[in-house]
């Protein structure tokens, strides 16, 4: 199974600055358990936030305005996707389009859950975003260019970001982290025949089929 | 120069490198539960792929579980779907699967230490961020989401890269009254929710060396409030009286051959950790958050902070907003503030020290008018355990609900909420917008204080509740 790759996205970039945007907020547990697949997830993601109480768009939510619907960038605040880790939270995200997240921090478990679905976090310092933000405030596009590491506003404002190599890799060419795995199967049966020996309260005994 | 506890059990499971610094780590032990475990079984099963090593996965359904008495699997219907999948699945790929009523069910970061299932020097994953639990037991323990769970379910192993290091000394001698709870607490908001980001934390000092396993496992537990991957304790002659004759610990021989192991696994004197506090624990006291962190925590004496102290501008609107959300006015003392729920359990504070801690504030007393108390045991053991003692008489005398095992409250995946606007003193470990329902109010607390609230009906110091 491969994934969708990241090379350059380019788009709105919505800025949401309220710092621990936790994932409790990027998608409620109950839409979790409803049985809606991932792909439908998009229209709970941030829904405290973007919907009123009679369940219309509150227009004064930046994903809201025209500008910014289907906006393929978010622009964040400090520990953006603290909390649980229900990777719901990306595939939430996803569903509204967006494919970068921009950040001077993130919850760990949310950051790794992006890279398993071809969406790229980028760790970033606050004021970088804010001039970023400024020069995107009216909708003008954003380009996220994965191979060259840098981000380019319309305005001509250039600036570089750094993405685990890794992971750039990974997410360059959609390649999926099981299928690369396995390859090293030899070697991974090779350690637990070896770790039998050294510590065998490890091992349990045979599967119930 | 030495290693540290983390760095032996870490290089203890690396596979092989893969350069840029990351590593193909192998997982010991993996929990499955309702709400993560059928995504991660279906991907691997949709690939045509079998599990790597079925024998290594424990499955039990707990976060979609209605805990209402008598509960069966489809009492919260939603519920019932994925307690469905996720025992088919595991019946088809070989997970041993523990069933509501079963010796075993529970909350997986309760069954998986009582069961033995973790033992020192482990790695343990789930898909749950509360995983860092297991930790208080000398494992290596951290949360995935489900992609990670899966392959980790194909291949029995993580690509990880190894985190830094904060060691957290707590020395002194915990007053009377005062639990790893309140130490947990007192340490987030003091150090912030931010503080272990990227980091992995031991705690050491000699106020852990003297706390019981189930403590453990409470401060390990709200390790990742801290924003840290895991939480870590050294194993030492507590964690072995623990996990002695527990069912997947080793027997006999086999046992010893262990511990003998397990005995080489603390820091070396000489290490050296990229980070170091030191708490002191003699002057925490029984401490509850105010707002809409769990780094928002007060002792329960004191006064909900005035956002004009704060310097910095960003920090006075967030605290501006908590208060606002809360219903709390600047400046004011937290106690006397009314309560509508109280709710006991989760897997911060649902074992069986737990529930006697709360059952001795409750003996002989009343829930306050007004007032809905919950009790929901950690699991089915732990359950049948506190049954064997009386404490569900004293808890259902005093007007508690005495209830079944499951996350219920803490996370409100099964229907279970705080009604909006309603003032809840909490267990748990999250105590975010919404949390435990929309608009819902939630104040975290130990055992002792959270008990003391539902007879009080307000949030109230233990002294006042004793008298």
């Amino acid at each position: 199974m491969s994934m969708e790759a990241f090379t350059v996205v380019t788009g709105a970039a919505a800025y949401l600055s309220r710092a621990n945007v936790d994932t409790d907020i990027i998608i409620r547990i109950e839409r979790l358990t409803a049985g809606t697949s991932r792909e439908q997830l998009g229209r709970y993601a941030l829904e405290a936030l973007r919907y009123r109480e009679d369940g219309r768009d509150d227009p004064d939510f930046i994903l809201n305005q025209p500008a910014f619907r289907g906006a393929p960038i978010l622009l964040a605040g400090d520990n953006f996707g603290c909390g649980s880790s229900r990777e719901g939270a990306v595939w939430a995200l996803r569903g509204i389009g967006v494919r970068c997240v921009i950040a001077p921090s993130f919850g760990d478990i949310f950051f790794n859950n992006c890279f398993q679905n071809g969406t790229l976090p980028i760790r970033l310092p606050v004021a970088d975003i804010q001039s970023l933000a400024q020069a995107c405030a009216d909708g003008a596009a954003l380009s996220v260019d994965l191979l060259k590491g840098l981000l380019t506003t319309a305005s001509g404002i250039v600036i570089s970001f750094s993405t685990d190599p890794l992971r750039r890799e990974n997410l360059l060419h959609g390649l999926d982290d099981i299928g690369l795995t396995l390859k090293d199967d030899t070697l991974i049966r090779a350690w637990q025949t070896s770790d039998r020996r050294q510590r065998p309260w490890v091992w349990l005994a045979g599967a119930i089929l | 120069m030495g290693k540290t506890f983390f760095d032996k059990l870490w290089d203890a499971h690396v596979i092989r490198e893969l350069g840029d610094g990351w590593v193909l780590l192998h997982i010991d032990r993996h929990l499955l539960h309702d709400l993560s475990g059928p995504p991660a079984l279906a991907d691997v099963a949709a690939r045509g792929l079998s599990l790597h090593d079925c024998e290594l996965v424990f499955s039990t359904p707990d976060h979609a579980v209605s805990s209402q008495p008598g509960r069966v699997s489809t009492t919260f219907p939603l519920g019932g779907r994925l307690h469905t999948e996720l025992k088919s699945r595991s019946a088809e790929m070989g997970v041993r699967f523990f069933d509501l009523g079963q010796s075993g069910q529970g909350i997986v970061h309760v069954m998986g230490p009582e069961l033995g299932i973790v033992l020192p020097g482990l790695t343990v994953i789930c898909g749950d961020s509360h995983t860092c639990t297991n930790g208080g037991l000398g494992a290596l323990a951290f949360g995935v989401g489900s992609s990670e769970s899966a392959h980790a379910l194909a291949t029995q192993t993580l690509r990880q890269q190894k985190p830094n290091q904060l060691r957290i000394r707590c020395e002194g001698v915990l007053r009377v009254g005062v639990t790893a709870k309140d130490l947990a607490l007192h340490i987030i908001g003091k150090l912030g929710s931010a503080a272990g980001v990227g980091s992995i934390i031991e705690f050491a000092g000699s106020a852990i060396e003297a706390m019981e396993i189930e403590g453990r496992l409470t401060l390990c537990n709200l390790s990742v409030e801290l924003g840290a991957r895991c939480g870590m304790v050294a194993p030492d002659q507590r964690t072995f009286d623990y996990l002695r004759g527990r069912q997947f610990a080793p027997q006999g021989d086999g046992f010893d051959a262990a511990v003998a192991h397990w005995r080489t696994l603390p820091s070396d004197a000489d290490a050296v950790f990229d980070r170091e506090e030191v708490i002191d624990a003699s002057y925490v006291r029984p401490t509850i958050t105010w707002g809409t962190s769990p780094e928002h925590s007060i002792a329960v004496d004191g006064r909900v902070p005035d956002p004009c102290d704060m310097l910095d501008m960003v920090q006075r609107d967030n605290l501006a907003a908590a208060l606002v959300y809360m219903g709390l006015t600047a400046g004011q003392p937290i106690a006397g503030t009314p309560v509508d729920w109280v709710f006991i359990g989760s897997c911060a504070n649902s074992r069986l020290s737990d529930l006697r801690a709360a059952a001795d504030v409750a003996r002989g007393k009343r829930v306050a008018a007004g007032v809905t108390a919950w009790v929901v045991p950690g699991s089915e053991n732990i359950k049948r355990a506190a049954e064997a003692e009386g404490l569900h008489e004293v808890f259902k005398s005093a007007g508690f609900s005495w209830r079944e095992p499951g996350c219920s409250m803490c996370v409100a995946a099964n229907g279970e909420q705080v009604p909006p606007q309603q003032r809840s003193v909490s267990t748990s470990n999250r105590n975010f917008v919404g949390r435990q329902g929309p608009g819902a109010r939630t104040h975290l607390a130990s055992p002792a204080l959270a008990a003391a609230a539902a007879i009080a009906g307000c949030i109230t110091d233990l002294e006042e509740v004793r008298a």
